[in-house]
């Protein structure tokens, strides 16, 4: 049969709207299966948590404060760390063209594709009592393995990378004329890394930074395999998420909800510097 | 991209309607599948056929060894018999059962855990006592710490290593610590001293053992079994004598939950056997037959 000239349209308006009906119901699909695997688990501990009333308790009680206090102390100092050795790190890598840069590239990058457990266990087979450098250390009276350096080792190896990795993108986008012009005004080569370089990428230095402190404050695996788990000495949040679990949930809860609320508000910080970069 | 969307649009569409339909295919397969298959095996096998399946074991970790060694013999003599473990630190254990994790059979290392297990209702009441096991204090072969008495756990310096107080060894371990400082030849301070010399409270003693055999911790207690042939060459043993020792008791008990009671009944009955008693006195484990 025929189809008259002026039904056409309409047929035509129909199919496209069902289309787009679907396309967005596709769309619709996949977002939401991704939305909920990844945003559930963190809605079902807070739920949990409001649904406990010994939640307060729990956050007063002695073993939290002492993981807070430690994990704030120890991410804090992994953190200055971080940025005095990994700044100038990212300007070479970003700047410098020599022999084996790919392979150093590499090498920074290592910590975050390595389970942080094999971390662990090379810091102790590296700084332990009988490890490759640590025997010389225990030498000299220094021990480092159960100790607070320790954590801290374990947060900076598994942290630094973030660090470096955003920095170096950050230096990679600075004008690179504009070092030039502050060369040829007589600034010394450090003079203009102070002066130019580092102010002009300093949203991504922040970006990098906060996401790096983000990245040591959940720390678990090389922390307790270096460092071992003692409370108030060695014992960060993760660490006391995790042996807590063996007497009941409060404690872990109360843990893991303050987790997931500051690492919300670390990632909506990254989130605005990250635009400010780009700008 | 309109088009693209349109394709993976129907293309799920499709998939869960196949979904679907496969899921009642396999319900229906699984349902019909015994019949036939068991209608066999009473024909080709004698009139009580081998046991067969599979069955999860949680188990304390210093069974590791001894309880691996049982799973190779069992399913050497049952080919159809398929026995997964999970060794971790008894609270570990129980706390994932709560939590729901299937297991058929846990076996702890303390009378608390078990306890506990059956208060919150994992496992059923009856549980029964199938070893004995004692604590002992191992240094690295090193002994850079130089400790040759239990006295010298409270030099100053000395690097510890503990379960940490929940896991039973180092609740054991803390009791025999407590003990100790009663003693007059130990002091009252004793159990205090050593308690700060506390380095790390790990969360298993396979981790204690691991600690001191990397010569990283200066002495660990551990159970006696905990030296097996593969460490005894890295640590050194100091005993712990009888007066102030403990003997710990490893309780086993059927889940609620248990998928094949029969399969796990074999199990339990074969950890008291005398066979089984064997295997557990060859590895350094005290009877309780």
């Amino acid at each position: 049969m025929r189809v008259t000239s002026n039904s056409e349209p309409i047929t035509f308006r129909v199919s496209q709207r069902a289309l787009a009906v679907l396309e967005h119901a596709s769309a619709a699909f996949f977002v939401g299966v991704v939305i909920t695997f990844l945003a559930l688990p963190a809605v079902a501990i807070i739920e949990r948590s409001i649904a406990k009333s010994s939640l307060l308790d729990a956050i007063g009680s002695a073993d939290v404060r002492d993981s807070l206090r430690l994990s704030f102390l120890t991410t804090t100092t992994s953190l200055i760390l971080i940025v005095i050795f990994g700044t100038p790190t990212a300007y070479v890598l970003a700047r410098r063209r020599f022999p084996g840069r790919r392979l150093l590239d590499a090498i920074v990058d290592l910590p975050i594709v390595l389970p942080p457990a094999v971390g662990g266990l090379g810091l102790l087979m590296a700084f332990g009592r009988r490890g490759l450098l640590g025997q010389y250390l225990d030498d000299l009276g220094i021990s480092l393995a159960f100790t607070v350096w320790a954590v801290i080792m374990a947060q900076s190896f598994v942290a630094a990378p973030f660090y470096i990795r955003t920095a170096k993108a950050g230096f990679e986008s600075i004008d690179q004329e504009l070092e030039a012009v502050a060369r040829t005004l007589g600034s010394s080569p450090i003079g203009t890394f102070w002066r130019v370089s580092v102010p002009l990428a300093r949203p991504a230095l922040m970006a990098g930074a906060v996401m790096a402190w983000a990245r040591a404050l959940g720390e678990f695996g090389a922390t307790i395999m270096f460092a071992g788990s003692l409370a108030g000495k060695t014992q960060t949040m993760p660490l006391t998420i995790y042996r807590s679990l063996e007497t009941g949930l409060d404690v872990p809860l109360a843990l893991a909800t303050m987790l997931i609320g500051i690492s919300l508000v670390v990632l909506l910080i990254f989130r605005s510097l990250f635009q400010a970069t780009s700008v | 991209m309109k088009r693209l969307m349109l394709a993976i649009g129907t293309l799920v569409a499709v998939l869960v309607a196949l979904a679907a339909c496969g899921g009642s295919d396999n319900e229906q397969g699984n349902t019909s599948a015994p019949t036939p298959s068991s209608a066999v095996s009473a024909v080709a096998a004698s009139p009580t056929p081998l046991p067969s399946g599979s069955l999860t074991v949680f188990a304390a970790g210093s069974l590791t060894e001894t309880f691996n060694d049982m799973g190779s013999l069992l399913h050497q003599r049952y080919p159809g018999l398929n026995i997964t473990f999970n060794f971790a630190n008894a609270a570990d254990l129980r706390t994932q059962m709560e939590l729901g994790a299937k297991a058929d059979i846990f076996a702890s290392a303390d009378h608390k855990q078990m306890n506990l297990a059956v208060q919150s209702g994992v496992v059923e009441t009856e549980s029964r006592v199938f070893a004995r096991n004692r604590l002992v204090v191992i240094v690295p072969k090193a002994n850079s710490a130089g400790i040759k008495t239990l006295q010298d756990l409270a030099k100053p310096g000395v690097k510890i290593v503990l379960c940490n107080a929940d896991c039973p060894v180092g609740n054991y371990a803390r009791q025999f610590l407590q003990k100790a400082s009663a003693d007059p030849s130990f002091g009252t301070d004793y159990g205090e001293t050593v308690l700060g010399n506390l380095v790390s409270e790990e969360t298993n003693v396979k981790q204690v053992v691991a600690k001191v055999q990397l010569d990283e911790a200066d002495a660990g207690i551990v159970y006696s079994t905990d030296i097996t042939p593969a460490v005894a060459g890295a640590v050194l043993k100091i005993v712990i004598p009888d007066a102030l020792n403990l003997v710990a008791e490893y309780p086993v008990a059927i889940t609620k939950d248990v998928a094949n009671r029969n399969l796990a009944q074999l199990f339990t009955d074969f950890l008291l056997s005398k066979e089984g008693q064997d295997t557990l006195e060859a590895h350094g484990f005290i009877r309780a037959d």
